[in-house]
């Protein structure tokens, strides 16, 4: 007799520690492929991973070869023209027939190498490059979770979940309606056989045949079961995702002719960590984007890291705008409010000790934090040097000064401290 | 026998399979492999899932391999064509060890799982014990074994030396994987206990046969320089892995223990790239002829027989040469019409094949078959017993390139005059010794500058293809010191065509520095 072994359920992704190792050997290309994808998604889309390509010559694999030079025979198949000793005109473009030889058998295509970059994955690369710490990552990457509650009961479910008491009560009341006929004439059998006793004359027949219809009848109610599969209930639980709070996310940012791609490109990544930090607490969040120059303007997602404009910054105005949105969209009794301000430090002289001022007596006050970061390798500039007194005050102010993208994450160190899970 | 006992004996049909059910078809099948006196390796049938298998696929088709990323390359190109339905799964994985394993996937039919059975556990299973490059190269008692060995060696070896260490040295040792073999040469038996026990005890005695190579060379250069220096290697070396594990200055004892292990895997798969063909053609007609038996039988059910049928001739399918899917020569659809023309020239030959094969016509063909399988490889089964009628069935024709004619040249066809020349070209398109070049260590400098010098001997003028810079590279990096590549030309004098100069020093190599 074989052996037949199933090795259906052991060792499942074996090809893990490969794939692995691919992904460790082309990381520089994959973190390309990954910085190129964040600039075009959406901040919100995290939940899908990403198609990454490589070039295929960066993924060769040498070996001694053939060239295309030299005499080649080759046998093929299916003459259907050819006399020996006939000349043939060479094909063009290294088709399937003619030259070529054993190199062309091994069909190697010039196509870039495509694969698909997990969700988990692509997180992985993201946060890899904000030198997240470990705890952090797998903080932010969980999906939400979900919480289990009693709702009701079920007509089916597995034998564990049967619910004895709601079970039987439905028996007991399915008996009852099903006997409640029989029953009743039970008792009227009952009372025209006392009837036709105290009559004088004789009904000995009609009596028996009452009897019997009495004795069938009773029979009929023995038989409805005691308990029937339709009687029995199962407790119900339902699945219901945990938090049900919701939060609002301010973007803020400079967009004045100083700011250019790269440093929106770091400014997004900015408000990226924030929305996914964000959504591991909060069921719902709302993102509101404002961009401003010396006019703050609110906008969409798009307008906001797309387009570009020129002239002076008044930082202000854009701190103005988000104060009276809060007041009027996002009380902060129903909202948590969070913000998020990058700029590259230039602000008009006289308006920086003013978003100080705002941000001191008002917008801190409505905020449950506000990470304030500085894209830029030069001196500290003015609105650097006024924000630096809030901190002392304020425990939901945190700022920093970024060079490079591992600088992001520790303006939210605080914040990922103060919340465990 | 009746008609209703036939019909209560066939075997269970439908596309749902179960583990009784194939057991049944492999006890079937076993017994007219029996009759067949086919001879094999116990089977060993196991049970795996498509993301199983496309690991197998990865791992260049072994049970357990070492990690690489060029198997996670693998595994992601497949699983990408897999998922988008570009292509079925291959539906048979076979190990050749001992006993032999035989892959079945979940998702097949239970018609495609006997014709699995059929085809693998017995078609190839006996081809592997039979065929002489089996039984010299490879050993199946011991493989699975040895690749475990190698798995936990190189894991280790990641743990000491880093990971980064090891990648680049598998990645010199895999471009430099096809000439590594011993073409000619019996290599010893495996075994993973003598394999453990001597790995130490050779990775010393290794290193100093070379040191003791090394040492001596400062006092005797100045004594000896009037005198023709000694050549080395005295003959040339085909195997030029084998040659830098023996001979490279300045590796480590576990680097060489590596190349040692890629050696030996390439070595073990050296007769498969040689055998295709018969291969695949003999574990085809043994499909096809196990099941027909027993249909003959009355044990299978005509819906069996359909489904087997079309998955039969799809895979033995041959394009001509200009379909736009022609993709060279099947060697499934040449393997299988060339042993089912073998059976009918043992049975019953024409005139023309009595006297194209004397000693054949009309003999007994499971005779004949036995011999062939175990005598043959590719190029000479083929130089051996492909039938002129044969080549008319495919209308083979032979074109020849030379790239100082202005046009492709048709050098012979399906005729009285071109049968020869045409089952020669096609015999040579099979010759490992055509299709790869022919690069052999020819020297070393060893009181000079240790360079390493390879010579080439070119086929029919073909010059090396554009990666040779590449494995040059590797190379070197094996080597440690200059590796150059000369080219014999047809008068005879050798041509310089690609040099590589590396000065590695032990104390600086990359590996050292992260120790300490």
């Amino acid at each position: 007799m074989v052996r037949i072994i199933d090795r259906r359920f052991d060792s499942k992704k074996k090809s893990t520690a490969n794939r692995q190792r691919f992904m460790r050997r082309f990381k520089r290309q994959i973190r390309k492929a990954v910085a190129d994808a964040i600039d075009g998604r959406s901040i919100r889309d995290l939940e899908s991973g990403e198609e990454i390509s490589i070039p295929s010559k960066d993924l060769s694999e040498p070996s001694f070869q053939h060239g295309k030079e030299g005499v080649w025979e080759q046998v093929f198949t299916g003459n259907d023209r050819f006399a020996s000793g006939d000349g043939i005109d060479r094909p063009m473009g290294g088709g399937g027939s003619g030259g070529g030889g054993g190199a062309s058998n091994e069909g190697e295509s010039e196509d870039d190498f495509v694969f698909q970059l997990s969700r988990d994955e692509f997180l992985d690369v993201f946060f890899d490059d904000l030198a997240l710490p470990n705890l952090v990552r797998t903080e932010l990457a969980k999906l939400t979770e979900f919480k289990t509650q009693r709702a009701g009961f079920t007509s089916d479910g597995v034998p564990t979940n049967i619910n004895v008491v709601r079970s039987l009560r439905g028996a007991i009341g399915r008996r009852k309606a099903l006997g409640a006929p029989l029953a009743a004439r039970v008792r009227e059998i009952d009372d025209e056989i006392e009837a036709l006793e105290q009559d004088t004359t004789a009904h000995l027949d009609e009596i028996a045949a009452l009897r019997e219809e009495r004795s069938r009848l009773l029979i009929r109610i023995e038989a409805i079961p005691f308990i029937d599969r339709f009687d029995l209930r199962y407790n119900n639980r339902i699945r219901i995702p945990k938090p049900i709070t919701q939060a609002v996310m301010f973007c803020v940012m400079d967009v004045s002719g100083s700011m250019d791609e790269q440093k929106k490109a770091t400014a997004k990544r900015f408000f990226m960590l924030l929305y996914l930090f964000l959504r591991r607490n909060y069921e719902h969040i709302d993102v509101v984007f404002i961009r401003h120059h010396t006019i703050a303007k609110e906008v969409d997602e798009d307008e906001f890291f797309h387009s570009r404009e020129s002239g002076g910054t008044v930082v202000s105005s854009a701190l103005r705008l988000m104060t009276d949105i809060v007041r009027d969209r996002y009380p902060p009794g129903a909202w948590n409010v969070y913000g998020a301000q990058a700029s590259d430090g230039d602000n008009w002289d006289n308006d920086s000790p003013i978003c100080c001022d705002i941000l001191d007596k008002e917008l801190l006050a409505l905020c449950r934090y506000f990470a304030y970061i500085e894209i830029t390798t030069g001196e500290a500039q003015n609105l650097w040097r006024q924000y630096e007194g809030l901190t002392a005050h304020h425990r939901n102010f945190a700022l920093q000064r970024i060079e490079s993208l591992e600088d992001i994450y520790p303006v939210f160190r605080e914040l990922f401290k103060k919340e465990p899970a | 026998m009746s008609d209703t006992t036939l019909a209560s004996k066939k075997l269970p049909s439908g596309a749902e399979w179960t583990f009784e059910a194939i057991g049944q078809y492999h006890e079937e099948i076993a017994r007219v492999a029996a009759n067949y006196k086919l001879d094999t390796y116990p089977v060993q049938v196991e049970m795996i899932t498509s993301e199983q298998m496309m690991d197998a696929y990865a791992s260049v088709g072994m049970p357990v391999n070492y990690h690489h990323w060029s198997f996670g390359k693998q595994f992601l190109a497949t699983e990408k064509r897999y998922k988008r339905g570009q292509m079925g799964l291959a539906y048979e994985i076979v190990i050749n060890s001992d006993p032999c394993i035989a892959y079945l996937m979940e998702e097949n039919t239970l018609t495609m799982q006997a014709l699995v059975i059929a085809h693998a556990a017995y078609g190839h299973n006996a081809f592997f014990k039979g065929n002489y490059l089996f039984r010299t190269w490879t050993s199946p008692d011991a493989i699975v074994d040895y690749l475990i060995f190698a798995r936990n060696y190189i894991a280790q070896c990641e743990q000491r030396h880093g990971v980064d260490a090891v990648e680049e040295l598998l990645d010199s040792c895999h471009a430099l994987m096809n000439v590594g073999v011993d073409r000619y040469k019996r290599p010893p038996k495996l075994s993973l206990l003598k394999e453990q026990a001597r790995q130490s005890e050779r990775e010393t005695y290794l290193q100093r046969q070379v040191n003791e190579l090394w040492r001596t060379l400062p006092t005797r250069t100045t004594a000896d320089t009037k005198e023709e220096a000694p050549r080395f290697p005295p003959e040339p070396q085909e195997n030029i892995l084998y040659f830098i594990e023996k001979h490279a200055p300045l590796l480590e004892p576990w680097q060489r223990e590596i190349v040692r292990i890629v050696r030996k895997v390439a070595q073990y798969f050296f007769p498969q790239r040689q055998t295709q063909v018969m291969n695949e053609g003999w574990a085809s007609f043994w499909h096809y002829t196990l099941l027909n038996t027993l249909y003959d039988e009355g044990l299978l059910a005509d819906s069996f027989m359909m489904e087997f049928l079309h998955s039969h001739s799809s895979v033995m399918y041959q394009p001509n040469y200009n379909d736009p899917w022609y993709n060279g020569i099947n060697p499934y659809a040449l393997g299988f019409a060339m042993w089912q023309d073998i059976k009918r020239i043992c049975e019953s030959p024409t005139d023309e094949d009595r006297e194209w094969f004397p000693d054949i016509a009309g003999s007994n063909w499971q005779e004949t078959f036995d011999f062939a399988m175990r005598n043959f490889k590719d190029e000479s089964f083929i130089a051996q017993f492909l039938s002129p009628r044969l080549m008319r069935a495919f209308k083979l024709f032979a074109v020849q390139d030379d790239d100082k004619k202005s046009k492709l040249f048709v050098s012979a066809i399906h005729e009285e005059r071109g049968y020869r020349e045409l089952r020669e070209r096609l015999s040579n398109q099979y010759n490992l010794g055509c299709r790869e070049p022919n690069i052999q260590v020819w020297s070393v400098d060893f009181r000079g500058d240790r360079s390493l010098t390879l010579r080439y001997q070119p086929y029919n003028r073909r010059p090396l293809g554009k990666s040779v810079e590449e494995v040059m590279k590797h190379l070197a990096r094996l080597w440690g010191f200059a590796v150059r590549l000369e080219t014999v030309e047809p008068n005879g004098s050798t041509t310089l065509t690609y040099e590589c100069r590396t000065e590695k020093r032990r104390g600086d190599s990359k590996e050292k520095r992260a120790r300490n």
